[in-house]
């Protein structure tokens, strides 16, 4: 106990669960009552935001080097393993908990405005609710264990959530694919905790960390198979290859869920288990060099994708696993600040591009209900010249665009900038690092290319949605587009929180993280570039940025575009890419039929009809009736039978009694 | 001598009691019977026991046996008939019991009571001077007088089962 | 000294009476051979009375005395069932069971 606001903090998870009960139980009872679902659900959420700007306000007053912990009760005590339900308020906890609390409040403010007429209002904002509650409990646990808790919580609401109108096999089918494939993430992160246990003794974040160095031996096999398996973990919470493909498909859960879940703070829970575990990946650099490389291929590969999605929504999606592979990038190298710089301010613009996109198909929704038309609401082909009807919405996406894009002086150039130029230097001591800037840049180039391409069809050009449609088109109420403007207000100043030394900044999260993450960054190999290189790599980042958009701009033909009922099917390489190099159809067919068929052929007909009905229930039915028959025979009332027994009887007495 | 005879008198009971078994008419099979008892008393005498050896013969092969063919005669099963000996199954089974059983009891053949444990001295010419059935009849009404009292009740409980089970009607 | 020999035909004796009631289906033949087992467990007595005192001949008077009664019991008994069941054929009587 502190004795300050810090010890409030158990206050934050508290009042998300509290909102998913109580909408729980309106959901159940008075499902119409949505004045009072939305004052608890948005309620919670800013009380939350609230407790976590004291506690972290309080702490950071208390200048403290160490983690702060509270335990609140004794939770698995077993022989030699201690794991305590405790929340911990360290550096990274407090930045995550802003976020997650302030990025959540602007979401449930925007959901009020786009769920308002769906008949399953209170029970979004309780499976909502409930969701903050687990991220909480995610960011916040101070021991695997209940991290673990968490991880499994969010991947649940993300089931619940992905599946929301699950009337629709579709979104019920997205909705189990994102539970399935996460599933095998988890089984790595349980394999990781095992070994952490094994090896250090404990599962306590403090315990492990500080013993980490002297038990586990630098690039030895205990602590490169640890962190392999928690980065599985990762790459399904967070959507890296391999296990990234149930993040396209989450695109059919309401827009706000795929802003607030499977943008800014579930998929980023994977960055923030490794930054948090920094020790562990310092003293494992193959693991460090396969995060890093699987983030920066990742990163590539999706943006390919990208370039040749029609829905507004996949695009997105498909931006986000590639920004992910950035974050990854940044921790794999060690720099867990770049990484978690670019987790914040990618929050910031990438909830803003989902809540826009979010007031676009509001607005083609509507439009298309008042004209009775069954169009895809969320086609790009469909849309076009919007700006016309939001301007709000498109200056907006427009400051997001270029932030993701990496234009100086938003929040998305500093973060980026700082992750490539941490790959970068790292590369003049491990060359395989200039492999994973290139890809980085590269990926740059498409993301410009890509946002702006999705910008110039939505917002630009001739409009497609055809013109009855088109005149009920409108901006979206206030109450979705002032979320909207906060988070363009973060997106331009958001890099402030990190302006390198190099532009005369103090980097801010750098050093406010260092309690953290400097442990680690001690045992990563040293390395420098020049002040010239370094204005080299930045000139290079922004010529690559402006290329990107400039390229867009003159090489997309918005008036060539068809509507997407008539539009022409792609060929060749812009076929692959619309199909996403088609690895969907690869797993069905190297994974999925395969273990259809074992489960069908041999585990169910063989093991389970034959093996444990047949000779397991079965067979010990029939050996029963064959025992009780074998017993019956003894029992035949004739004399004879009855004195031959008898006469075995004394036999086998005199066999034992006889000398 | 003696023992040549008790060997003589041992090998008729033995074949008798074959013989015995295996006879297709139950008449047969008693008859037989009643020559191993007849063995067995003379085998009784060279073992110095007289009165049992009479006792034998006079109720045993006297008023049992008689009773067994009065019971036969009385359901006429005297004539041979059918054999009544059990099928292949049963008769494996017998033999194989049988077999088992005189193998455990070749035992026998070794087993004696320590040559330590003998008949106190004298004993012998007391029985001698009172006479065998009197050396029977004595421990009979002193130590062993309650066996024989229960016995004349059992032999009273006998008589009445026997007239209450072969009755018609009760 | 006739000890041997006298055990020796006992136990032969024995075991051709649980031969004959284990082969046997007839009743009454199966009685006789219960008295065959009978007489040559009285003539082990017998023989052991030569050894160990004379009370083993007031045992054999005893089995004798029974043995008597358990005929008499016993024959009853068949005369009975015969009445009922018209037969002595053991494998045909079969209701004691349950």
């Amino acid at each position: 106990m502190t004795g300050t606001a810090v010890d409030l903090i158990w206050l934050a998870p508290a009042l998300a669960l509290a909102g998913f009960v109580l909408n729980g139980t309106l959901a159940l009872w008075r499902p119409n009552a949505k004045v009072a679902v939305t004052v608890i659900g948005v309620g919670v959420l800013v009380g939350a935001f609230a407790v976590a700007g004291a506690v972290v306000s309080a702490f950071a007053g208390l200048h403290a080097e160490a983690p702060v912990v509270q335990q609140y009760w004794s939770w698995m005590p077993v022989g030699t393993l201690q794991v305590d339900v405790a929340l911990q308020v360290d550096q990274l906890s407090a930045v995550m908990v802003l976020v997650v609390t302030g990025v959540g409040s602007l979401i449930h403010l925007f959901s009020v405005g786009y769920m308002k007429a769906d008949a399953g209002y209170a029970r979004y904002f309780a499976y909502l609710n409930l969701f903050i509650f687990f991220m909480l409990v995610l960011v916040l646990g101070a021991n695997f264990p209940l991290m673990f808790v968490g991880w499994e919580g969010v991947g649940l609401c993300s089931y619940l959530l992905i599946g929301f109108w699950f009337n629709e096999k579709v979104n019920a089918d997205a909705g189990k694919k994102a539970f399935i494939v996460n599933r095998i993430g988890d089984f790595g992160f349980l394999v990781a905790m095992f070994i952490i246990f094994w090896a250090t003794g404990s599962l306590d974040f403090r315990e492990v960390f500080s013993r980490a160095p002297t038990l586990l031996a630098t690039g030895g096999g205990a602590v490169t198979a640890i962190t392999l398996f928690l980065f599985l973990g990762c790459t399904g919470k967070s959507a890296q290859i391999p296990l990234y493909t149930w993040l396209p498909d989450a695109m059919q859960g309401p827009t706000p869920v795929s802003a607030l879940i499977h943008a800014a703070t579930m998929v980023t829970a994977g960055v923030y288990l490794v930054a948090r575990c920094n020790i562990l990946f310092a003293l494992a650099p193959i693991s460090g060099a396969v995060v890093a490389g699987v983030g920066a291929l990742t990163a590539l590969f999706a943006a390919t994708i990208a370039l040749k999605q029609w829905d507004i929504k996949r695009v997105l999606a498909y931006s986000t696993i590639s920004q992910l592979g950035y974050m990854f990038v940044g921790v794999g190298t060690g720099a867990m600040a770049a990484g978690v710089f670019h987790l914040v301010t990618h929050a910031f613009f990438k909830a803003l591009l989902f809540l826009g996109s979010g007031s676009v198909i509001y607005a083609m929704h509507h439009a298309y209900h008042a004209t009775h038309s069954h169009e895809d609401a969320q086609d790009m082909r469909n849309m076009g010249g919007l700006r016309r009807h939001m301007p709000w919405t498109a200056a907006l996406m427009w400051i997001a665009t270029l932030a993701i894009a990496g234009v100086p002086p938003l929040s998305g150039f500093f973060s980026k900038d700082e992750i490539l130029a941490a790959a970068f230097t790292r590369g003049t001591v491990q060359p395989a690092w200039y492999a994973f800037w290139g890809l980085g840049l590269a990926a740059a180039l498409l993301t410009a290319f890509y946002m702006t391409r999705l910008m110039i069809y939505t917002f630009h050009g001739p409009s497609r949605t055809g013109a009855d449609a088109e005149a009920h088109l409108h901006e979206a109420p206030w109450i979705m587009t002032a979320p909207l403007v906060v988070l363009g207000l973060l997106s331009i100043a958001g890099g402030m929180l990190n302006v390198p030394e190099l532009w005369s900044g103090h980097a801010w999260l750098h050093h406010w993280l260092e309690p953290v993450t400097a442990a680690g960054a001690a045992l990563l190999p040293e390395a420098h570039v020049s002040t010239g290189m370094e204005w080299t790599l930045v000139a290079i980042a922004v010529a690559v940025a402006v290329t990107g958009i400039v390229g867009a701009w003159r090489l997309l033909k918005p008036e060539a575009l068809a509507p997407a009922r008539s539009a022409p099917a792609e060929r060749g390489l812009a076929k692959v890419l619309r199909n996403k190099w088609y690895v969907d159809e690869l797993y069905d067919f190297f994974v999925v039929q395969p273990l259809l068929w074992l489960s069908r052929e041999v585990l169910w007909k063989y093991v389970d009809q034959r093996a444990v009905d047949g000779a397991g229930v079965n067979g010990a039915a029939r050996g029963a009736r064959a025992l009780g028959w074998l017993g019956s025979r003894l029992q035949t009332g004739q004399v004879g039978v009855y004195v031959t027994v008898f006469v075995v009887g004394v036999l086998l007495i005199l066999w034992r009694v006889a000398p | 001598m003696t023992l040549t005879f008790f060997w003589i008198f041992g090998v008729v009971a033995m074949a008798a009691g074959l013989l015995c078994i295996t006879r297709r008419s139950p008449v047969g099979s008693a008859l037989w019977l009643v020559v191993t008892l007849f063995a067995l008393a003379a085998m009784y005498v060279l073992l110095d026991a007289q009165f049992i050896a009479v006792l034998q013969v006079l109720v045993y092969a006297g008023a049992i046996m008689v009773l067994f063919l009065f019971v036969i005669m009385l359901l006429n099963l005297g004539r041979p008939g059918p054999t009544d000996l059990k099928g292949p199954v049963g008769l494996g089974i017998g033999a194989l019991l049988a077999g088992t059983l005189l193998l455990q009891l070749r035992v026998l053949g070794h087993a004696a009571p320590p040559a330590a444990i003998q008949l106190p001295e004298g004993t012998m010419a007391a029985m001698q001077q009172q006479g065998m059935v009197a050396s029977v009849a004595g421990p009979l009404f002193d130590a062993y007088l309650i066996p024989f009292e229960i016995t004349s009740l059992l032999l009273l409980a006998a008589i009445v089962g026997a007239v209450v089970l072969a009755k018609r009607k009760l | 000294m006739l000890l041997e020999p006298a055990l020796v035909i006992s136990a032969v004796l024995f075991t051709l009476g649980v031969a004959g009631v284990l082969l046997r289906r007839n009743a009454i033949v199966i009685f006789m051979c219960v008295e065959l087992m009978l007489n040559a467990v009285n003539l082990t007595f017998v023989a052991l009375a030569q050894r160990l005192g004379v009370g083993g001949q007031v045992f054999v008077f005893f089995v004798m005395a029974v043995a008597a009664a358990e005929a008499a019991v016993g024959l009853a008994i068949i005369l009975a069932v015969y009445r009922h069941k018209q037969t002595v054929n053991l494998q045909n009587i079969n209701i004691l069971k349950g």
